[in-house]
């Protein structure tokens, strides 16, 4: 059984007041994510990806199609017990401490109140909380608020976890906590569903991604799969501080530092790029086939869309 | 979303449901507090504190207290009731949050001056108001007629009402009839046409329809007396003549005494009795008439007054 | 189901309580306080009037404004903050979290007024040296007080699961001030004609009927009440609150949260 099962769901807002105009903010998507895979939900901002998450936590009522979580509907509390949602920016309730907030989540969610306060304590202990169990929420940083987060998501023990930009906000170090986080997760049997701008993060994670771009999906499947679409580049370096009139017109990009040159250029330009180093008898270092990244898929699958994020991680 | 559908619905219902007891529930308590908030205004020992409470907000709530007095009268007069304690304390807030609403003092001059069941009895009360009300509006002829008016028809003092009429006379704007009264009063102050001409004034220029409508009755008691005396007068020369009372108007009418059919101002005529005595039709019609009813005649409990149309 | 209702309700008051919403209560001792020991030195024979008068008023004044002033938060403020999406996607249903909501505030109020009580009673006995058996009646007043708490908080609750802070905020201020006179205009109602009879009729059937629930004068004059008006009156408020908040899940079970 599939984890998640989406089908056909759609949400048109109607904006104004008196004449109301649709607007589209999702066209029907079709998802399917598998028990026990991390999925990425990618795209620019303003894609649809939270209103997609939104409409799966019954916060938002889609305007058409359907969606199974764990095979029962949206507004199921069975199913809700076993979900935990981790919103992009999340704000809690500064006046409750670590422990208070999580003690409180956990009772919504069915934990009872016996255990519910050993559990709060192996939460904050797991994302590195210990010491500020007793501190009220409005003195956390952006980090531990994120932190607090990820713990009142996974405190009840769902089976599908899902996350909206987790890393927003993150410095490296607290990034690489929750990727490692996301991973054990995986490793627990859990399915993760999150989204988020940051390529990098993704291919590094996902078993399988979903690409959105203005309300629709652009390509659905394994990173490699999408890249292999791709058509890939190649980098050429050579001596010198010269770079041919040439090689700039076949769409490379071109970097000179010190008394080296290196450019990137598709791979179907290369017999012509190097001819142009030839002709200018530069001297070619090294000819090299770039891994094409998800960035590269982005790029050329969302053109003329805004660019990506990847530089913004 | 079945759930979602499901509470909707449970939720629509249940407004439904509670709305429709909670508006029965609210005429429950409006039968059992019937009087209670009016009762409140016994309370309120300084009309002067309540004008400060009410924090410049004292035209909305003098209108308030005014709606309240009226419907305290009206109601209680509808209910057959004889006492109207509670009109004179309304009236004085009223008037004290709103010196200038002029309305007031006209409703106390009429009502809270007669006594009862017509009114509340209170005629010094009533004189008290129109005095602060004069100190108030200074230029407003109608509540110098209004305290004469009280004197004149409640507490007999010709001599003060005259000088009331007199001081309003030389108001601006004031009704001619002023003047006329006041040089009058000395000289003919229980004539018949001293009042008619104070209901004519308090008819042609009062804007309240109970004011109006009272007046009208009176002016319309006033017509059957004069015509009971003149009718009674003119029976008595039939007698004379023919020594006996006449039995019909017919009769009247043929001996000369008598052009048609007299009717009483309602369209009705008037009956000969045997013994010479005039009576109208339906006396229960025409309150405040002292001439023209059966000699056992008890008028009803409440004057029974005609609307104006 | 009722546990998580409690455990919303018991957030909401313990929200209140860190929001230091019972510090009005030193206000308030700092004024039943003062007026008891001025009422004490000054007069003869109206003591007890004043301090009942004074002491149900300030109850009900104090309460209305936090009625109103935390009521208008409680579901726009959860949104505008977006602690809401963590907590609709528990099991948790949207009207156990509005009834929780309900809960929460009310009791907060009749907290706050229990402690109030203690506090008018305690200037009466200090003014007075004794207690009657008509003071009595001032707990029925009091009572009466925390009936229109539950109102008004209902009605709070309606507006803010639609509307901004600022407008449910007028509006049930505007409700509580038109629904102090509601037995005026009713009968301002019975006095008009035509299509303004109908409008004004209508208008005050629905608005809430504050003026019976207000008996302070009555019962600083040491009037009994009615044991019919109480059983009326607590129906009453029951109905017309639980209408009111029929009307807030009707809403916000249906609202997108953006």
């Amino acid at each position: 059984m599939a984890a998640i099962e989406i089908q056909g769901l759609e949400k048109t807002y109607s904006v104004g007041f008196w004449r109301k105009k649709p607007k589209l903010a999702l066209r029907p998507l079709n998802l399917k994510v598998e028990d026990g895979e991390i999925f990425g939900f990618l795209g620019p901002n303003g894609a649809g990806k939270t209103t997609t998450l939104k409409m799966l936590m019954g916060l938002v009522y889609p305007t058409g199609g359907t969606a199974h979580i764990l095979g029962m509907e949206l507004d199921d509390p069975r199913m809700k017990a076993q979900i935990g949602f981790l919103p992009e920016q999340p704000y809690f309730y500064d006046y409750l401490t670590g422990r208070e907030l999580l003690e409180y989540y956990g009772r919504l969610s069915g934990v009872d109140s016996k255990t519910v306060s050993r559990k709060a304590s192996e939460m904050l202990e797991r994302v590195g909380l210990k010491d500020s169990a007793n501190v009220q929420l409005r003195k956390f940083s952006k980090g531990m608020l994120q932190r607090v987060g990820i713990a009142q998501a996974i405190l009840h023990g769902p089976r599908v976890v899902f996350f909206d930009e987790p890393m927003s906000g993150l410095d490296p170090m607290g990034r690489r906590e929750v990727r490692d986080l996301m991973v054990e997760l995986k490793r627990e049997g859990k399915t993760v569903f999150f989204s988020t701008h940051i390529l990098s993060d993704a291919e590094a994670l996902c078993d399988r991604v979903a690409i959105v771009h203005k309300g629709e999906l652009q390509g659905v499947g394994a990173v490699a799969e999408l890249t292999s679409s791709v058509s890939s580049r190649v980098e050429l370096i050579w001596r010198g501080t010269v770079v041919p009139a040439a090689l700039q017109g076949l769409g490379a990009e071109c970097h000179v530092t010190g008394d080296t040159a290196r450019a990137l250029i598709p791979e179907s330009s290369q017999d012509a790029a190097l001819d142009a180093l030839r002709r200018e008898r530069l001297h070619l270092v090294s000819v090299m086939p770039v891994r094409t990244s998800l960035e590269d898929y982005f790029v050329q699958k969302l053109r003329p869309a805004q660019t990506m994020a990847g530089s913004r991680a | 979303m079945r759930a979602s559908r499901l509470v909707s619905l449970v939720a629509g219902a249940l407004l439904a449901l509670t709305l429709t007891i909670s508006v029965l529930l609210l005429r429950c308590i409006d039968t059992v507090r019937s009087g209670a908030p009016l009762e409140e205004v016994l309370y309120v020992s300084s009309p002067k504190v309540l004008k400060r409470m009410s924090l410049g907000y004292d035209g909305l709530l003098a209108d308030i207290y005014w709606t309240r007095a009226v419907q305290y009268f009206g109601g209680k007069h509808h209910s057959g009731v004889k006492r109207y304690d509670l009109l004179a304390p309304l009236l004085e807030i009223t008037t004290q949050l709103d010196p200038h609403l002029l309305v007031a003092y006209e409703y106390g001059a009429n009502f809270l001056a007669p006594a009862p069941p017509l009114g509340a009895g209170m005629p010094e009360r009533a004189i008290a108001l129109q005095e602060f009300g004069i100190r108030n509006n200074p230029d407003d002829w109608h509540l110098y007629y209004n305290e004469g008016f009280v004197y004149y028809t409640e507490l007999n003092d010709y001599a003060k009402a005259a000088d009331a009429f007199a001081r309003g006379a030389r108001r601006p704007h004031a009704h001619p009839f002023l003047a006329v009264m006041a040089g009058r009063m000395a000289e003919h102050a229980g004539d018949l046409q001293m009042a008619r001409m104070m209901w004519s004034t308090t008819y042609d220029t009062t804007r309240d329809k109970s004011v109006k409508a009272n007046a009208a009755a009176h002016l319309r008691a006033l017509q059957v007396d004069e015509d009971v005396t003149v009718l009674e007068q003119i029976n008595n020369r039939y007698h004379q003549m023919t020594g006996r009372f006449a039995g019909s108007f017919g009769e009247l009418a043929s001996a000369g005494l008598l052009r048609g059919t007299p009717l009483d101002p309602l369209g009705h005529d008037y009956k000969l009795m045997p013994d010479g005595r005039v009576e109208v039709r339906h006396p229960d019609d025409l309150p405040f008439i002292q001439k023209g009813t059966p000699p056992d005649y008890t008028p009803p409990p409440v004057p029974k007054i005609l609307p104006t149309d | 189901m009722s546990s998580r209702v409690f455990n919303i309700a018991f957030n909401t008051f313990r929200e209140a309580v860190r929001d230091r919403v019972l510090y009005n209560l030193v206000a308030f001792a700092l004024l039943m306080t003062g007026a008891a020991i001025l009422v004490g030195q000054i007069s003869i024979d109206i003591e007890r009037l004043v301090v009942v008068n004074l002491g149900l008023t300030a109850v009900s004044l104090f309460g209305m404004v936090i009625a109103i002033f935390i009521g208008i938060g409680l579901v726009s403020k959860e949104i505008e903050k977006r602690t809401l999406y963590t907590v609709l996607s528990r099991p948790v249903r949207r009207w156990e979290f509005i009834v929780g909501k309900f809960f929460g505030l009310a009791g907060t109020l009749i907290v706050n007024s229990v402690c109030m009580a203690v506090g008018v009673f305690a200037a009466l006995f200090y003014v007075s040296r004794h207690f009657q058996s008509a003071d009595g009646w001032v707990l029925v007043g009091l009572y009466f007080i925390i009936l229109q708490f539950l109102i008004v908080t209902s009605l709070t609750l309606l507006f803010s699961s639609f509307s901004s802070p600022l407008l449910s905020a007028v509006f049930a201020f505007s409700l509580f001030v038109i629904g102090s006179f509601s037995e005026d205009l009713r009968g301002f109602a019975s006095m008009t004609r035509g299509i303004s009879k109908w409008l004004a009729t209508a208008a005050a059937y629905l608005v809430p009927n504050f003026s019976a629930l207000n008996v302070i004068s009555s019962v600083a004059h040491q009037n009994p009440v009615s044991g019919q008006l109480i059983v009326y009156n607590t129906a009453y408020a029951l109905f017309y609150a639980t209408m009111a908040l029929s009307g807030a899940v009707l809403i916000f079970e249906r609202r997108n949260l953006k």
